[in-house]
């Protein structure tokens, strides 16, 4: 046992403690901790009341226990006890449990705000801090509700002890970040700002990470912090007399709060009024200049210190983006730390760096650095080094070096480390593409890419690659040439199977006059490789095939004596098979005018963000944001489809999908109809699906749907999963397991609806006894009339049957129908239960008004019950776009030029039900800084108001 | 704003943790692993930044112990690690030449020097005088009590 005499030195614990580290294997550990836990619980359950000590001590065996890495499943309302002893040692104990093994959403949270309750009336600051604490460290909901309105008045008090000033402060952020909506702006902001000027400089600390969150949300509020933070700065940084104390670190006069000072003014642009402007660039230069005086100290601190204030300096003159020669100034700095001995600085150096090449006035500075960044790039012994090296010359990168960029990094690929890899190669793709003056460098950089690097090429840079190519028609031969030459190799990457296959396919006509490249020999010279790839490569091989029956009828009867064989007719998998069946079919039956158009030539892709640019963002941590195309896809159908989600989760069919089909729906690529005819294989339905276009793309979107594999649910649960999607829009898939495929069209004119509901069979025997209803419950029944036409009890294997339902709004209602089903499969009865999407929205119509009428009647409805708001965080990337076709979707009218601040939404409609109509306007303000949403609601009636909200709110 | 700080020895045992934003346990646990994997891994006198989803890991190894802070995007790295060493400092001079086996015996004492210094994600008191001043007199505090010296063990 180490000898250490402080505190109080809990005995029991620290045998216990030995114990456990003198335990020579993981079982007797386990061993001694069940003992632990069967005597502690014992204790805890005896008759005989334990006193302070006792409890203390087992509560704090029990977070050592916990520590270790087990779970603790009692002892938490000993805990709580401890919070009210008197003894302050208990009392820490106690807090130091719940902090660490509370989880916000505890039932013990009243019992422990009741504690707080008292620590903070009771005015002693020692328990005032411990109860801040574990506000802070808890942070939950609960607890935001009960302290919220308190900390600000602890904070601002006049007679509060520094101490608590600080840990009022630093929970007050704390709750601000958690429920911001919880903790109220009001008077006491001002006076916040003034503790900038507190004689206590851990006070002023505190109070500037407060103020800077404050401020990034509502810079307004808080421009007047802008003097004082300045003033501040100013007196720490350039008067050399000042006494600061404790606070000089290693030297270093009050780093941290410098630090913090530069951050908040991050949050502003530069100063309008000249005096303060200037006094700020004094501050800036003093920092610069110090860089370059001798150390004071060789400790390693000092350096850290004083360059931190340095770093966080230049991040300011980076934010402001206004002065050329501190830009300037900055990047020689920088420039001289990219040759520092000290790897952090090399490090950090070109991380900055990397912001700086995006100003106008430093991209040059920045440069003149390229040759010591390849360098580094070559040298750096240590991997994420040569990483910031390769962002570097990316951010540094534009017209004038990228070639040579671009050279240097395949040439860096070669030896890169596999982490690190396939980001490099996308970077490598997105400047060819962006730099590319003529394509066939272009074209070049990406197969060489593949060659270097081919397991590292994702699937959206080769699809990139043919998108271009089929954009940009001077390409085209060139192409196909390469890919031809590159395809001779021995052994190639799979990648360029599929590069190849596809250019050839499309564009092999294009090199076809040369005996050296005649049809046959690209045939072949295809087709030897086919072996070897995976099935998705050898799909996509059997349609460049079938291309090229369309383009070269003279090697027809070559590829159909392939398609016959027994390895492609007879293969096991079913989507190979199931290509050969259909395209030796179509290349025997189709007239060559069929043929011709039916396998025509890809159109040009929409242009649109680079798909390689996008997952580029979402590799570069946007990954905590949820998927961008999934909500997308949602509105927008299939135009903002994007290869990437399908193609990871997905198998072969997406392949072809994504190459042949997603972008748009074509009628003239073949293979998505196919599919079609297959899913749903009775007439009807199948022009129903397709006349589902009511907005151009919803036929597309529901294509998607239709492949899309989701959840395979098998309880009579009510489904409401795919609910929420139907909020703003009207057709889709509504359910889907192995046996059955539900998907919805609607239409709705005033207070009346019309919905078809296609069930599709997805096997391939028949479902008997098959019956529906729709059942709406009792509050439900008076405000919705739901009638639903019979539906036949026999649905075929793979086909696919239609009911109607009649729908009538009486009044405002909140609940959803639901939709039952039962059927008979191989023996066995299905029950099914779906929430029909019919919400009251669906019941609006657009009204338009102008700016005048908006305001007039956002003033009439002003009593309190009749506006509903909700501020929460954005659950998907914040797009303008997406948010527009939303709102859209909702049902009502987006009215433009309304709102002064063009960053904001607003939207008018009316609610039609049989009894009533019901106006309503909506107001959607979005903080892209904050990543959340203000959503207000105004209607005459206080139900639909709420409901509106609930329903929109869902969706961004 | 800081995310998480751990403490872990060379072969990889949690010392300490502190979480300044909730967090389920499995998270936690799988967080553990990769950044013990990851920085034990690091080669020596490589730079003592990492860059791990959208934070910044800082790490700097005291002696047999590894101390690990995660930071958000926008903080700054070198500040980060002197806020590490901040902290030893302070662990130093409430132990006296602080030890692995004194952060072990004295797990509760860690948190509370840690409390004094950090609070919310933030750093709240950078002045290492008054943060052992309270330290010191919370340990007053606990020394007066008389009664707890004259309990038995266990």
């Amino acid at each position: 046992m180490p000898a250490v005499s402080k505190g109080d030195g809990m005995r029991g614990l620290a045998v216990f403690i030995s114990d456990i580290r003198n335990c020579k294997s993981k079982e007797a550990e386990i061993k001694r901790i069940n003992k632990e836990l069967a005597n502690i619980r014992s204790k805890f359950k005896g008759d005989k009341a334990l006193d302070g000590y006792s409890k203390k001590k087992y509560v704090c065996k029990l977070l050592f226990i916990f520590l270790l890495g087990h779970d603790i499943d009692f002892g938490h309302m000993e805990a709580v006890n401890l919070l009210s002893s008197n003894k302050y040692t208990e009392k820490q104990i106690g807090y130091l449990f719940i902090s660490v093994l509370v989880n916000s959403n505890s039932d013990l949270i009243r019992l422990i705000n009741n504690a707080i309750k008292n620590d903070l009336a009771s005015r002693n600051p020692t328990f005032m801090n411990l109860a801040l604490h574990c506000i802070a460290n808890v942070g939950s909901r609960e607890m935001a509700e009960a302290f919220a309105s308190d900390i600000p008045n602890i904070l601002v008090a006049g007679d509060t002890m520094d101490s608590v000033k600080q840990s009022a402060a630093l929970c007050l952020l704390r709750l601000n970040r958690t429920s911001p909506d919880l903790v109220p702006m009001g008077e006491w902001t001002a006076r916040v700002v003034h503790l900038l000027n507190d004689q206590h400089l851990g006070v002023v600390t505190a109070a500037t990470s407060l103020i800077t969150t404050l401020a990034q949300k509502n810079p307004d509020d808080f421009k007047t912090a802008i003097v004082l933070a300045v003033a501040r700065l100013s007196r720490i940084v350039t008067s050399a007399s000042i006494d600061l104390q404790d606070y000089t670190y290693y030297f270093v006069a009050a780093p941290w709060l410098s630090v913090k000072l530069f951050r908040l003014l991050q949050c502003y642009p530069p100063p309008e009024d000249g005096a303060l402007r200037s006094r700020l660039t004094e501050c800036l230069e003093t920092v610069l200049n110090k860089a370059q005086e001798p150390p004071k100290s060789k400790k390693v601190q000092h350096s850290n210190a004083k360059n931190a204030v340095l770093f966080e300096a230049i991040s300011l003159i980076i934010h402001h983006d206004s002065e050329p020669t501190l830009l300037v100034r900055a990047c020689n700095q920088l420039g001289q730390f990219l040759q520092h001995r000290e790897t952090n600085l090399r490090y950090l150096a070109l991380e900055s760096m990397c912001t700086l090449a995006s100003s106008e006035f430093s991209h040059e500075a920045v440069k003149t650095h390229m040759e010591t960044v390849i360098n580094a790039l070559k040298t750096e012994r240590d991997v994420s080094v040569r990483q910031r090296a390769v962002d570097l010359l990316y951010a540094m990168c534009d017209r004038s070096n990228a070639k040579q960029i671009v050279a240097e990094m395949l040439s860096y690929l070669e030896t890169a480390d596999y982490s690190i890899r396939e980001e490099i190669v996308l970077k490598v793709a997105i400047l060819a593409e962006k730099y590319a003056v003529d394509y066939t460098w272009y074209v070049d950089t990406i197969l060489n890419l593949i060659r270097i690097a081919g397991d590292y090429v994702s699937e959206e840079v080769w699809y990139r690659v043919i998108q271009i190519v089929i954009n940009r028609d001077d390409v085209q031969g060139y192409a196909a040439k390469t890919v031809f030459e590159a395809l001779q190799a021995p052994a190639c990457h799979e990648n360029l199977v599929k590069v190849g296959g596809y250019i050839l396919g499309e564009f092999g006509n294009l090199i076809a006059g040369d005996p050296r490249s005649s049809p046959l020999v690209q045939f072949n010279l295809l087709h030897s490789k086919f072996h070897l790839c995976s099935v998705p490569t050898r799909a996509l091989l059997l349609s460049a095939y079938i291309k090229f029956i369309n383009l070269f009828p003279e090697v027809k009867a070559t590829i159909q004596d392939v398609l016959r064989s027994d390895s492609q007719l007879r293969n096991s998998d079913v989507e190979l098979q199931q290509r050969a069946v259909e395209y030796l079919r179509l290349s025997c039956i189709a007239s060559t005018d069929i043929l011709a158009t039916v396998l025509e030539e890809m159109p040009p892709f929409p242009e649109r963000e680079s798909s390689i640019l996008a997952k580029l963002k979402k590799k570069k941590g946007q990954s905590a944001l949820p998927d961008i195309d999934d909500s997308r896809r949602n509105v927008n159908g299939s135009t903002e489809h994007s290869e990437i989600t399908d193609t990871t989760n997905k198998s072969s069919p997406s392949l072809l999908k994504d190459l042949l089909a997603t972008n748009r729906p074509r009628p003239s690529s073949f293979s998505p109809i196919m599919h079609f005819a297959r899913t749903m294989d009775s007439t009807p339905s199948f022009t129903d699906m397709l006349s589902l276009s009511s907005a151009p793309t919803a036929g597309a979107s529901l294509l998607v749907d239709v492949f899309s594999d989701s959840s395979t649910l098998t309880s009579v649960d009510v489904s409401e999963e795919h609910f929420p999607r139907f909020v703003c829009k009207n057709n889709g898939v509504i359910y889907e397991n192995q046996l059955l495929q539900i998907g919805l069209k609607s239409e709705y004119r005033q207070n009346l609806g019309r919905m078809y509901i296609f069930y599709g069979n997805k096997t391939s025997t028949q479902l008997l006894s098959f019956t529906t209803s729709v059942t709406t419950n009792d509050v439900l029944k008076t405000q919705l009339n739901v009638h639903a036409k019979a539906v036949d009890t026999i649905v075929e294997g793979g086909a696919q049957v239609q009911q109607i339902l009649n729908i009538e709004c009486l009044s405002d209602f909140k609940d959803a129908p639901v939709l039952g089903i039962q059927f008979r499969y191989g023996g066995t009865l299905q029950n099914i239960a779906v929430k029909l999407p019919v919400m009251l929205n669906k019941f609006f119509q657009t009204t338009e008004m102008t700016s005048q009428e908006f305001f007039q009647r956002w003033k009439q409805l002003g009593a309190p019950q009749q506006e509903v708001q909700k501020i929460f965080k954005a659950n998907h990337p914040m797009d303008t776009d997406v948010t527009k076709a939303k709102i859209l979707g909702f049902g009502v009218a987006l009215l433009d030029g309304v709102d002064p601040n063009p960053a904001n939404f607003v939207g008018a409609g009316v609610i039609h039900t049989k009894n009533t109509q019901v106006g309503c306007l909506l107001r959607l303000e979005p903080n892209t800084q904050a990543q959340m949403y203000r959503l207000t609601l105004r209607t005459s009636r206080e139900p639909v108001s709420q409901r509106l909200c609930e329903l929109l709110s869902d969706q961004f | 704003m800081m995310r998480f700080l751990l403490l872990f020895s060379r072969q990889g045992k949690l010392r300490l943790q502190k979480w300044f934003t909730p967090m389920s346990d499995r998270e936690k646990k799988k967080i553990i692993r990769d950044m013990t994997t990851m920085v034990l891994a690091r080669q020596p006198r490589s730079c003592n930044f990492l860059h791990w989803k959208d934070l910044k890991i800082i790490y700097k190894r005291y002696a047999s112990l590894y101390f690990c802070l995660a930071v958000e995007n926008q903080e700054n790295e070198l500040l980060a690690l002197e806020v590490i060493h901040r902290y030893v400092e302070l662990l130093d001079k409430y132990f006296g030449n602080v030890c692995e086996l004194d952060i072990i015996f004295n797990f509760e004492k860690a948190y509370f020097i840690l409390d004094e210094f950090l609070m919310g994600g933030e750093i709240q008191e950078t002045s290492k005088q008054i943060v052992n001043r309270s330290i010191e007199a919370s340990d007053m505090l606990q020394e007066t009590m008389e009664e707890y010296m004259s309990k038995p063990a266990f």
